[in-house]
């Protein structure tokens, strides 16, 4: 009888506890915070959560190799880069190219903005990160989730869990760190500019875009092909306007079903052992950075770009050049709308912002490219 | 006799004023919703509003007129 209570005992999970699984518990409790009650990127945010947690119970074994069930999650999803274009393929559905197509000088910005990604690889060398994991840490500046991980889980996989968690929590936190940049960097009397009004986009430029991008980015830089492949399908799929039942199913269900697999996956990468690591802090300080510097090259190119244009666009619409879809054009707007209150940016802040997503895409498969 | 009109496509979200309602310069009259953010439409110019031509639910494209005032 003793015997068993001890067997019982040595073979529970408590006894192998560290104080690093403890922390991490802490650490998904606050994320749980964040998601339940703050609501930040719920979706995302409480099944990485959750995952952090279980892979911090220990003897559970759910990240061994060959056997654990969430490691099966992550090595046929994640390792066998699956998820972020299944992912990709659900905003292609979601997303309306239309005000890129209607002024497709906002491609600059969305380019343009891809400046923090450069800045931040060579702070991050200096730093003393490996080139791979330079890239890795670089590519948060784009403030994309799904590329992030892509480009990590290829480069430095072991960084994943925090380049992925920085990537979700940058774009949660677009409302309040680039107002400050964005005040910072225009005039008054620049936030107040009016557009004008976006010229129509008619059917067939609309199922034409997505096509033409395809090619033209695939033969320009082949390793880019798995997330715009996904992406422009996503977007044909929901232009076309014949296959309604496959645009909601790319849009919805499969989105719905792989952010499950993709949020318990990241989590679970988290580990004491490879989480509690003074690295980590510095890949969120150099995130942030890059994210910052993103806004801030996004709106020096919009002000760049008015000293040759007629019509003045607002220098705002540039910080919605990183990619986080839609919030970075929300905040835009709202800051647009602070300086006059006739002021509706939201679409024209959209333009850079889908063309972020797609710059962010060819700044990851250039680093690919060169690191991988 | 001015129109109010919708500067930007989403969904009519609420209207705050009703048919006879007299409304000033910079009133808040209808707030849209457009991915998922509210943005208030303001009155152009005083008067009473004479007609309001959506419900609350409506999609509306940009430049649809929203409502009527004289």
């Amino acid at each position: 009888m003793l015997d068993i209570l001890k067997d019982l005992i040595f073979s529970s999970g408590a006894v192998s506890l560290t104080g690093g699984n403890i922390v991490m518990w802490l650490v998904a409790f606050v994320l749980f915070y964040l998601a339940i009650k703050k609501q930040y990127e719920p979706l995302l945010l409480l099944p990485i959560a959750f995952g952090i947690l279980v892979v911090n119970l220990p003897l559970t074994f759910l990240m061994q190799p060959e056997h654990g069930l969430i490691w099966f999650f992550y090595h046929y999803g994640i390792q066998f880069d699956i998820i972020p274009p299944l992912i990709f393929l659900g905003l292609g559905a979601m997303i309306d190219f239309g005000p890129l197509i209607a002024n497709p000088k906002t491609l600059l910005l969305g380019a343009g903005a891809q400046a923090g990604l450069y800045v931040t690889f060579f702070a991050a060398i200096l730093f003393g990160f490996d080139l791979q994991e330079a890239g890795s840490i670089a590519i948060i500046g784009g403030a994309d989730g799904p590329t992030t991980i892509y480009l990590t889980s290829k480069l430095a996989p072991h960084l994943l869990g925090a380049t992925a968690v920085s990537a979700y929590a940058y774009m949660a936190l677009v409302p309040i760190i680039q107002p400050p940049m964005m005040k910072l960097l225009t005039t008054e009397k620049e936030r107040k500019i009016v557009m004008t009004k976006l010229r129509p986009v008619s059917r067939l430029q609309k199922v034409c875009f997505p096509i033409v991008t395809a090619m033209t980015i695939m033969l320009v830089v082949p390793p880019a092909a798995p997330l715009i492949s996904m992406l422009m399908l996503g977007n044909l799929f929901k232009e076309s306007g014949v296959v309604e039942r496959l645009t909601n199913a790319s849009a919805n269900e499969l989105m719905n079903i792989v952010t499950i697999f993709l949020g318990l996956s990241i989590g679970a990468t988290m580990t004491a052992s490879t989480f509690l690591n003074p690295k980590v802090l510095f890949i969120f300080f150099l995130g942030l950075f890059a994210f910052v510097v993103s806004t801030a090259a996004g709106l020096l190119m919009a002000k760049l770009m008015n000293l040759f244009l007629r019509d003045k666009i607002n220098p705002l619409i540039g910080a919605a050049g990183v990619s986080a879809v839609p919030m970075a054009a929300r905040c835009v707007h709202k800051v647009g709308s602070e300086a006059n209150r006739r002021n509706y940016l939201l679409m024209y802040a959209m333009g850079p912002n889908v063309a972020g997503v797609i710059g962010t895409v060819v700044a990851a498969a250039i680093l690919l490219k060169n690191l991988g | 006799m001015a129109e109010l009109i919708a500067p930007i496509a989403g969904n009519v979200w609420k209207i705050l004023v009703a048919e006879g309602d007299k409304v000033e310069l910079d009133d808040e009259m209808i707030i849209l919703e457009a991915l998922k953010m509210e943005t208030p439409i303001y009155c152009d110019e005083g008067g009473t509003v004479t007609a309001i031509k959506v419900k609350e639910g409506d999609a509306v494209n940009e430049g649809d007129v929203l409502a009527v005032i004289d």
